[in-house]
Order: structure tokens, then C-alpha cells, then sequence
């Protein structure tokens, strides 16, 4: 009876330290489920969401705070692949947040109108606009994720929206048209 | 024990097998494919005709795999013949020479013959004419005295690309040496075209020229040229050649006409017997391969320092008066081509580049030929292409038993349709060769091919856009990283201008009395001193009086 009472105690003990000794070796930084669903947002932290940014969002998301569906520039795709994440049902895009694009879209400078005030620079959430107070800004357009964050500031409204069309090099095929409605089909 | 022994009998099998079917030219064969009507002599009834030049020429910057070129000239220059106007943008792409001597007249984007039907950027050369060529200085015989690296340059510089259809750029393919097996594509298994079938006949002796520069790049061993056994004209042609070379390097190989025997891995599968592993090189198991077409330019730009600026393209199909092969150089407008034999029947229906298994229709004939333009196909109505209608898979499996590649194309119908992006994966959606067997036989008359093609540049656009995001994402971190250093800077700076200021205001009240005491001893001496002058000027001046 009793070397079994003391053969559980070090058995047991040998395991708590085991434990121990793996919560500290093995700990993981931050919240990886955090970081798994920033993995998937579009990252043009336009706040379209109504949070702050990205990864704002995506941390309301892990608490269960906001719905998968508010990210018009992540689109269909992205609330797919966060349903699967998240093991929750598809849904369609929230329309109170703003509609998908069709195209990509980036922002240009008309140069001739800027006043140079750095505004913009400030309101760009990447760095994406280059300038100095009093000389003229532009944007860095391979940069750009087209959140528009630049726009509101603009004092001479001399910032415009460009859609990127698509070439030959980034060209997706769309799925062909399944029309069923033939004739044998009836 | 005995079980590896056994393994290792079986495996020695094996090698000798794979050794004894390249020695003797016992074949193998790829699964599934289709046997198709050939539908080749509609154009192989004439010679090579060449296309008088006419006035404009339109020469798309991307023209090949990789890359875009970057353009080295600039609207009004003048241009010479062969002339490079752009050169390659990376280490896979390719340069681009002007066809003709003439004048840029501008650079712009216009539409060019792509299965997407976009534009993109292209030079406008005007002829002059004069037919007048950059300096050229060809290495000719040389090239057995010269080593792989230098010829490997003349080929990358004349901007030879795959002309099977590919159009992977041709040097960079070379750079394995030592490679055992050269094998010459002269498959040609596509029906209607047959722009290396007639190639092969008339340029035998320059085809089997540039293979021997392509053996003596990657010092190969023996040279296979494998032509499909519905071409017997090409064969005695090569053969005649190969027969005076007596080096015992080149060997013939006439291979059965399965479609798509002409596909790189497949003929490699046929001719060695071995398969290229899945994502790899050809050069992983020894070999190499090149379409007879390449081989001839190669040829070209060694014996004349001629570039890629013609090819050899088939003009057919029952909607051409007179279907047969042009060469032609590269910018030439299509309806020149067309002109050229004949124009369009009164039946005729679409313009198809390449062929009708793996070809794409094109909106307009307003378009110029590229590196690629193997083969123009014009249709006529109903006969060819009788009206599809695109109905519900109904799982017979006809499409895995003619599937090359041997995947599972109705699998792959499934995960396309419903966006499934891991289980395409998962089913190797990217080693469909996209030859199109599966649409070939479906009785549903699913456009398979367009499927897998819509799934892979979907996969390839987000993959794109997920790069984009994480460098995005980045720049967000960089950005408030500095927003906030910035922040504590400030505070810093604040602290310390606060604290200087507190030391100043104790200091101030001691400094100010020590200033004035200072001056008033400063002023004190002044004085003494003056007074100290004077006394001694009056007693001078008491002495002088004395």
C-alpha cells in the first residue's frame, strides 16, 4: 500500500515536471490563431472593417467580437478560406463595410496639384507615399494596396484612383459557363 | 535476405532494360492518349513559300516563357535587320531583334495573340526596304573549337526560344552538360500542323547541324531524332542525312502517331522509357530536349549569326484557299499570312493559333506572329466544330483512361468548379499538361481544359496576392514600428528639454550674480589701471618740467 502511494507520488511528480519544463520550452509567442487569420486579410489596412487595421480585426475575430464577412478588399476568397479556418458557414459579404472591386485599384498624384503638404505621407498606412513638406509627393505604385486611407486628407483633392488592368503576365481565365439549360437537359 | 536480393534483381532488370531500349530503340509507350486523324496533308502539299515583306511590323516585348524584355530602342531610331531592340529582362527570358531594317515608329500596347485576348506592349518597326542587316560575324565550323558557355551566349543573344510551342528560352536548357541523350523532337503528333514535318524535309541537313552544336554544348553521348511514323517523307530525309554523316552519333526513331506523343515528358517516357519526376528538369535523368525547329535556328545562329527574327508557321484548316507553310518573320500581320494563301473560303468560321487539340481562337486576324505561331488554323462552319453544349459530368471516366499524365481529370473537374484549392493540389492540378484528351472524348462536351486552366491561374493570381499582402504587411509593422520609435523619441526629447530647463532657472539666479560681480571687478580693475597711467603720465610730464 504504501509503496504504491509513494510509486504514483514520484510518478506523478516526474510528470509534473515534465510539464513544467515543456510550458516553458515549448511556449508559443502571441495568440497563433491571431496571427493564422491576419495570414489570410488582404492587409490594406483600410479599416473598411470599422477596426483599426488587419490585424485589429483579425484579433476581434479570434475573440469572436467580428464576423467573417467584414472585408470588402479580401472579397469571396477571403471569407472562404476564414470559414474554413474558423470551422463556421460561408456567408456573403457584408454590405454595410463596401463592395468588392472588380478590378484592383491604386491611387496616383497629380503632381501638377500638389502642394506638398504630407498629409497623405502621414495618413499611408505602409509607407507608400514619398515626399517632403513643400516638395511634391507621389506613390510608390508597385506599393500600393489601393486602401484609399490617402484620400480624405488631400486638401487640393489632387489624389485619383486608378483600376489596374489586367495584362498577360497576371491574367486569371474564368470558369467556363455550366449551361445546363440544353437541350437534353431539359 | 533473399527479399533484397531479389530487389536488387529487379532493379538491375530495370537499368539494363532502360539500357537496352535506348541502345536498340525498343520503345515504351505513355498512358492513355488519343489516335487522331492527322489531317496534315491539307498543307504539306506544297514547299515553304516565303511571304514577300510588306510595310509594318508589330513585335510583342513578351514572346516567350519568363520575362518580359526590356526595349532598347526608342520611337524614331533607325534599325538595321537582326538588330536587337530589346534584351532579355531576367535570367529566363529572351531577346528580340527587328525583323526588317526600318524605323521604330512607336512602342505601345496592342493586341496580341494570348489565350487571355489582352494587349501588351509592342514595337512598331516602318520597313525601308532596304533589306539592310547588322554587321554579322557567324563562328560557323568553329563552333567544334569553341567552349559550351560562348555558344550558349550566341544561342541566348539570337533570342532562340522553344518552338514547339513552349517557347522556353533554348540556352537555358543547356546549361547541364554532360547529359547522355540529346533527343530531337520531330513529333509533331498535333493534327493539321505541319510546319516541322516539312521542315524536316527540306532543312534536313541544317537540322541535323544544329543538333550536333546542341551535342557539342551539353556533351552528349548520341542524338535520338524521333519523328512520329506518319511522316516517311521527313524520315528518309533526315535518314539520307544522318546516313553521310556516318558518325554514328544521330539515330532516327520513328515513333507510333499517338497523340501527345510529342509532349516533352512523353516523348522522353517513349524514347528512354523513364519518366521525368513530377516539378523536374528532363536533365534529371540524363536528358535532353529540343524541337527540330530549334534546332535548325540554332543552326541559323551559329553558320550566319542570323537571329530568331523568322519561323517557319502552317497556314491551314478547310477555311484557307490555300492552306500550306510560310516562313515568315516575326511582326508579320496575320491577314498578310492569310492574303498570302489565298485568303478565307466563304465557309470559313475561326482563326485558331496552334492547333485544334491545344490551340486558342483568336478574336481578330489584326494580330502579329510571334515566336510561338506554330500554326494558324481557320475553321468552317459546322463541319469541325459542331455546336457544344457543356452538360452534367456523368462520371463515365472515359477522360482518366486517355489522360497522358495519368491524373484524374473528373477529380479535377469537381475541385475546379467548387474552387477547392487544396484538393486540386492535392489531385497535381499543375502537371496537367493541358493537351486536352479529357475534352476530346467527354460525351458531356465539358470543356475540361478550360477548367484546369482557370483553377491554375486562379491558384497562381492568389499566390501573387498573398506575396503581396505578406510584403504589405510588412511595410504596416515597419510603419508602426517608426510611428512609435518616433513617439518615444519624442518623449525623450521632451524629458530632457523639461529637465535642462529645471537645472537652467536653478542655476540662472547664481549665474547672474556671478556675472555682475565679475564685471564689477572687471570694471574696478579698468579703472585702477587708468588711474594707475595717468598718475604715471603727470609724474613724466612733472619730470619734463623739471
Amino acid at each position: 500500500m504504501f509503496i504504491v502511494i509513494i510509486t504514483l507520488a514520484i510518478i506523478a511528480s516526474l510528470f509534473g515536471l515534465l510539464l513544467a519544463y515543456s510550458a516553458i520550452r515549448f511556449k508559443v509567442e502571441g495568440d497563433p490563431v491571431v496571427n493564422q487569420i491576419d495570414s489570410l486579410l488582404p492587409q490594406t489596412q483600410c479599416g473598411q472593417c470599422t477596426y483599426a487595421g488587419c490585424r485589429p480585426y483579425a484579433e476581434a475575430m479570434a475573440k469572436g467580437e467580428a464576423d467573417i464577412n467584414q472585408c470588402p478588399p479580401g472579397g469571396e476568397a477571403t471569407i472562404i478560406a476564414l470559414a474554413d479556418l474558423l470551422d463556421v458557414e460561408v456567408k456573403p459579404l457584408n454590405a454595410e463595410h463596401g463592395e468588392v472591386k472588380t478590378l484592383p485599384t491604386i491611387v496616383r498624384i497629380d503632381e501638377e496639384t500638389c502642394i506638398g503638404c504630407t498629409l497623405c505621407i502621414q495618413a499611408c498606412p505602409i509607407d507608400a507615399i514619398l515626399g517632403a513638406a513643400k516638395l511634391m509627393h507621389t506613390v510608390i505604385e508597385s506599393e500600393c494596396t489601393g486602401c484609399d486611407l490617402c484620400i480624405a486628407p488631400c486638401p487640393v483633392d489632387c489624389i485619383h484612383i486608378f483600376e489596374v488592368k489586367p495584362t498577360t503576365r497576371n491574367w486569371t481565365a474564368e470558369l467556363p459557363d455550366a449551361d445546363f439549360a440544353s437541350p437534353h437537359a431539359g | 535476405m533473399r527479399i533484397l536480393h531479389h530487389h536488387m534483381q529487379v532493379k538491375l532488370k530495370i537499368m539494363n532494360r532502360n539500357h537496352n531500349q535506348l541502345e536498340e530503340g525498343i520503345l515504351s509507350k505513355f498512358d492513355g492518349g488519343l489516335k487522331l486523324v492527322g489531317h496534315k496533308q491539307v498543307s504539306t502539299g506544297s514547299a515553304i513559300s516565303s511571304i514577300t515583306p510588306g510595310k509594318h511590323y508589330v513585335i510583342p516585348l513578351q514572346q516567350h516563357i519568363g520575362a518580359i524584355s526590356q526595349v532598347l530602342v526608342k520611337s524614331g531610331d533607325r534599325v538595321l535587320k537582326g538588330q536587337m531592340i530589346a534584351k532579355r529582362g531576367d535570367l529566363i527570358s529572351a531577346a528580340i531583334h527587328a525583323p526588317v531594317s526600318g524605323v521604330v515608329t512607336d512602342i505601345k500596347q496592342h493586341a496580341v495573340p494570348h489565350v487571355s485576348g489582352l494587349s501588351d506592349e509592342c514595337i512598331f518597326i516602318e520597313n525601308d526596304f532596304k533589306d539592310e542587316w547588322i554587321e554579322r560575324n557567324p563562328l560557323g565550323d568553329d563552333y567544334n573549337h569553341t567552349a559550351s558557355p560562348n555558344l550558349r551566349k550566341i544561342i541566348r543573344d539570337a533570342g532562340i526560344v522553344g518552338l514547339g510551342g513552349a517557347t522556353f528560352p533554348a540556352s537555358v536548357k543547356q546549361t547541364e552538360i554532360n547529359l547522355k541523350t540529346l533527343i530531337l523532337n520531330g513529333a509533331e503528333c498535333e493534327p493539321y500542323i505541319s510546319c516541322d514535318d516539312i521542315l524536316m524535309r527540306e532543312r534536313a541537313a541544317e537540322i541535323i547541324s544544329g543538333a550536333d552544336i546542341i551535342g557539342h554544348i551539353i556533351k552528349a553521348r548520341r542524338c535520338i531524332i524521333a519523328i512520329e511514323d506518319n511522316k516517311p517523307e521527313a524520315i528518309k530525309a533526315i535518314q539520307a542525312v544522318i546516313d553521310e554523316d556516318g558518325t554514328g552519333f544521330f539515330r532516327i526513331q520513328a515513333i507510333p502517331t499517338i497523340y501527345p506523343s510529342g509532349g516533352e515528358k512523353q516523348l522522353i517516357k517513349i524514347i528512354t522509357g523513364k519518366e521525368v519526376p513530377m516539378n523536374r528538369f528532363p536533365a534529371e535523368i540524363d536528358v535532353l530536349c529540343h524541337n527540330v525547329a530549334t534546332a535548325y535556328a540554332i543552326h541559323r545562329a551559329i553558320y550566319f549569326a542570323e537571329p530568331l527574327i523568322s519561323r517557319i508557321t502552317t497556314i491551314t484548316g478547310q477555311g484557307i484557299k490555300q492552306p500550306q507553310n510560310i516562313e515568315v518573320l516575326i511582326g508579320t500581320p496575320m491577314q498578310a499570312c492569310i492574303e498570302h494563301c489565298g485568303g478565307y473560303t466563304e465557309d470559313s468560321d475561326e482563326l485558331i493559333m496552334g492547333g485544334p487539340m491545344m490551340g486558342f481562337t483568336l478574336k481578330s486576324d489584326d494580330l502579329p506572329i510571334v515566336k510561338a505561331t506554330n500554326c494558324l488554323l481557320v475553321t468552317t462552319k459546322e463541319k469541325e466544330m459542331p455546336e457544344q453544349h457543356h452538360m452534367p459530368c456523368i462520371r463515365c471516366g472515359k477522360c482518366v483512361d486517355v489522360c497522358p499524365v495519368r491524373l484524374l481529370p473528373q477529380q479535377l473537374y469537381w475541385y475546379a468548379s467548387s474552387k477547392n484549392t487544396d484538393r486540386l493540389l492535392e489531385h497535381n492540378l499543375f502537371d496537367c499538361i493541358e493537351c486536352g484528351c479529357c475534352a476530346y472524348v467527354c460525351p458531356s462536351d465539358i470543356p475540361l481544359v478550360q477548367y484546369y486552366r482557370a483553377a491554375k491561374t486562379t491558384f497562381i493570381q492568389q499566390e501573387r496576392e498573398r506575396k503581396a499582402s505578406d510584403i504589405a504587411r510588412q511595410r504596416h509593422e515597419a510603419h508602426q514600428f517608426r510611428l512609435e520609435k518616433q513617439k518615444k523619441e519624442r518623449a525623450e526629447r521632451l524629458r530632457k528639454k523639461r529637465e535642462m530647463l529645471k537645472n537652467k532657472s536653478n542655476d540662472k539666479e547664481a549665474d547672474k550674480k556671478d556675472s555682475k560681480q565679475a564685471a564689477i571687478a572687471d570694471a574696478v580693475a579698468r579703472a585702477q589701471a587708468k588711474k594707475a597711467e595717468r598718475l604715471k603720465e603727470n609724474k613724466a610730464a612733472d619730470q619734463d618740467i623739471k
